[in-house]
């Protein structure tokens, strides 16, 4: 086991694990954010620059800083290697540049973006970004391409991770899917509007941490703030998808299917596309329960989760139980 | 007149066939090297020269070689970077178009060095004539029994091929190169793992500028140690420097390390002073991509030494006073040169050719590009010189390939050094489009440099 230490908390990793896997053992703010890399896309990462750090001290062997700001989710940890991340000014405000330049292309068009509320960029931009922008000139544009009946691309908002390029890689089977041209005027593009036809095509939906790939099932239906999370699971045929997803209601309609996403965003399984697209019906599901959503997060103003229980609830031996959670919470506090 | 090493013979004629150059000594240091060297003396004769990459960054080559990782049974390569397209640098096409067999030998011995039996020359796409003639020149060496299978019969396999690129300058690093060679979308790699660990198919990789191939021929001829002695402290050797510009006399032009720049742009043995009887305004003294410097700096150094061409004496000052040795593409402006239309033009150069994978260069190439260009063409603000420096330090460093960098040294360095022409852009912007600013009043920077950082 290697010692690491990031921002001065010490932690414990096994030989291999990146920086920024590290800081997520450890948790909390000095978890370096990341737009491109994906735990579960091998060879995903090191692009966006978001979740630079400084290495001030290499290892026990070779104490040497790095010389440069390294990108924590591609560099792994040495033995006793000291990190910093948001305790240096360095690197602040190296993050506070990256997100600039990945807004100065970005359209901001957050009131119409289906994204938003659930958009890693918007969260980003509201931790790193300022409040004005420098950049005075045109923003890059693009058509909005179909891929397929399902997805759409709105190129004008993607911010190049290359996830969902990944995901095509990795999870479908036969690729039909990449980058188009260089710099500033790179794109995602399906070869000639070439349909992505695959039964998990759906997945890139998932991965994109902005709005440049949407669910056409979904689009313009709903704020995700308005909309309702619940667990459920179904018995899916497919034999690479095991039906464990998080359905958005709206009122009693089931408006949007996901997959399950970790605290990081990241989606803990790949969901088909028969899952994803094709049951919008309550009785297709086993609902498990609500979901739990962050209370940072805007998707949770909705949900009347207040900090206290009800005085309705102290009274009923069995809402106590059912709110068991929440005293818990009250106790601690 | 010096000795030269690599263009001893290059006003022969047909030195580029292999009969002519056989025999003017050509392929010596082959046979020197198979028949009585093994692959380690070969490698410390290049560590003995103290040989410095001649690509741009200036890494010793005999350190790089021995940090090759070789495990048994995987195949190593050698890959020679002739993807040359850094503005102002043109050194290894003419090398390669007048004297290829150079190459050739160079790749031989260096491959034998690192035990590689597959070795490529990655040429960049633009270079036809000179993928074809070094196609021929391959052809004629295997005709002669000096690549193929046992080379002069000692058991020595080499296959030597030419890979034409697309013709994309970001496939000039070499992780990026190295996905080109393999068929991909040429985009850099994220190191670690560097390519002498894992490079091309994975296996361990060396990847060498030309030159530095090429140079590697006089060393085994003549022994490392009588290469370096050779030039000036750790820079030895010869450099090709291909001078551009307002020069009298451009050209390729092969220098002992360590000659004062004020020779080398003024003495008719080399440039030749500037034309038309013009002053010098400014230098770009190693490609386009390192710091531009004002005549003063160039010509001098911070502490007032004369400023040698050499990679320590090119760099003294650091970023704030130095510049960098880089590729050797000798640039020189005369007075009616206008920087901010140069550093416009570099930075249209680099937006165009970042290839968009990490978000610093791939944005911040572009937004540099649109302020120069709205300070070119009169519409600029007095903020935008702080904002371009601030844009360049925020790609610098932070990117994944030294393209960003590259990018951003030429904007940094102009505004420390030309501030008042930029301003001047800003304050007399009708006058601007129509005229330069000339030399006036870039008169002492060295007062008012700022620190680097």
């Amino acid at each position: 086991m290697f010692k690491v230490t990031i921002d001065g908390i010490p932690v414990e990793v096994e030989p291999g694990t990146t920086i920024l896997n590290a800081a997520r053992q450890i948790g909390g703010d000095i978890v370096p954010p990341a737009m491109c890399y994906y735990s579960k896309l091998e060879g995903s990462g090191g692009k966006c620059r978001t979740c630079l750090v400084k290495v001030s001290k290499g290892s026990e062997k070779d104490p040497r800083p790095m010389p440069k700001l390294v990108a924590s989710c591609r560099t792994t940890v040495m033995d006793g290697m000291e990190v910093q991340n948001i305790t240096s000014p360095e690197v602040i405000e190296a993050r506070k540049g990256v997100v600039e330049m990945l807004l100065i292309n970005h359209p901001l068009d957050c009131p119409v973006c289906d994204q938003a509320g659930e958009c890693h960029l918007q969260d980003l931009g509201f931790e790193h970004g300022s409040a004005k922008t420098r950049y005075e000139f045109d923003r890059r544009k693009f058509e909005r391409i179909d891929i397929g009946d399902k997805i759409q691309l709105h190129m004008t908002r993607c911010i190049l991770c290359y996830r969902c390029v990944f995901t095509a890689d990795q999870i479908t089977d036969k690729r039909v899917h990449g980058i188009l041209n260089r710099g500033d005027h790179a794109e995602i593009s399906t070869y000639i509007q070439q349909a992505v036809d695959n039964d998990f095509s759906g997945n890139v939906i998932d991965v994109c941490p902005v709005g440049a790939l949407t669910d056409k099932t979904f689009r313009f239906k709903n704020r995700v703030w308005f909309t309702k999370p619940v667990e459920a699971h179904r018995d899916c045929d497919h034999e690479k998808c095991n039906g464990k997803v998080t359905l958005w209601y709206k009122g009693e309609d089931v408006i949007r299917v996901t997959a399950r996403k970790d605290v990081y965003g990241e989606v803990e399984e790949f969901i088909c596309n028969t899952c994803r697209f094709d049951k919008k019906k309550t009785a297709d599901w086993v609902i498990e329960g609500p979901r739990k959503v962050s209370h940072k997060s805007v998707i949770s103003s909705n949900h009347y989760d207040t900090l206290k229980p009800l005085p309705v609830v102290k009274t009923n031996p069995l809402l106590q139980e059912a709110n068991k959670d929440q005293f818990e919470r009250e106790t601690r506090l | 007149m010096a000795r030269k090493l690599l263009l001893e013979h290059i006003n022969v004629p047909g030195i580029n066939t292999y009969d002519v150059y056989r025999s003017k000594g050509g392929y010596a240091s082959v046979e020197k090297a198979l028949k009585t060297l093994s692959p380690e003396d070969v490698v410390e004769e290049v560590k003995k020269s103290g040989l410095r990459g001649r690509g741009g960054a200036g890494f010793p080559t005999g350190m790089k070689w021995s940090f090759l990782a070789k495990p048994e049974g995987v195949a190593r390569y050698l890959v020679c970077n002739a993807d040359e397209s850094e503005p102002g640098t043109f050194k290894d096409r003419y090398l390669m178009t007048y004297i290829p067999h150079l190459l050739i030998e160079g790749m031989i011995v260096a491959s034998y060095a690192l035990g590689a039996k597959v070795s490529y020359i990655y040429v960049r796409g633009e270079m036809m004539p000179q993928i074809r003639i070094l196609e021929k020149a391959i052809a004629e060496a295997k005709n002669a029994g000096f690549l193929g299978k046992n080379i002069l019969g000692t058991g020595y396999d080499l296959e030597l091929y030419v890979q034409p690129g697309g013709g994309a300058y970001i496939c000039g690093e070499e992780t990026a190169l190295l996905e080109s060679l393999e068929g991909k979308r040429g985009n850099p790699r994220i190191k670690p793992p560097f390519p002498a660990i894992a490079g091309l198919y994975g296996c361990p990789t060396v990847v060498n500028n030309v030159e530095s191939i090429a140079a590697v021929v006089p060393i085994i001829n003549d022994g490392g140690d009588e290469y370096a002695k050779i030039g000036i402290g750790r820079s030895t050797g010869t450099k090709l420097i291909s001078a551009g510009g307002n020069v009298k006399k451009p050209g390729v032009y092969e220098i002992d390390l360590g000659l004062p720049a004020e020779e080398f742009l003024y003495s008719d043995e080399y440039c030749g002073g500037i034309a038309n009887g013009k002053r010098l305004k400014a230098v770009v003294a190693g490609g386009s991509s390192v710091p531009i410097l004002p005549a003063n700096l160039f010509l001098k150094t911070i502490s007032n030494e004369a400023r040698l061409m050499s990679y320590e004496s090119l760099s003294d000052g650091g970023f704030a006073t130095g510049t960098m040795m880089g590729s050797g593409g000798f640039i020189a402006f005369d007075e009616d040169q206008c920087i901010v239309r140069n550093t416009w033009n570099f930075t249209r150069f680099y937006s165009h050719e970042s290839c968009g994978q990490c978000s610093p260069c791939r944005e911040g190439t572009g937004w540099m590009e649109k302020v120069l260009h709205r300070l070119e063409n009169g519409h600029g603000k007095m903020s935008d010189m702080d904002l371009l420096v601030d844009v360049s330090k925020k790609i610098e460093g932070n990117t994944i390939c030294p393209l960003g960098d590259a990018a951003a040294w030429p904007v940094a360095s102009a505004i420390r050094h030309f501030r008042d022409e930029f301003e001047w852009h800003v304050t007399n912007a009708a006058t601007a489009v129509t005229r330069n600013y000339g030399i006036a009043h870039y008169a002492d920077p060295l007062v008012i440099a700022e620190k680097a950082g």
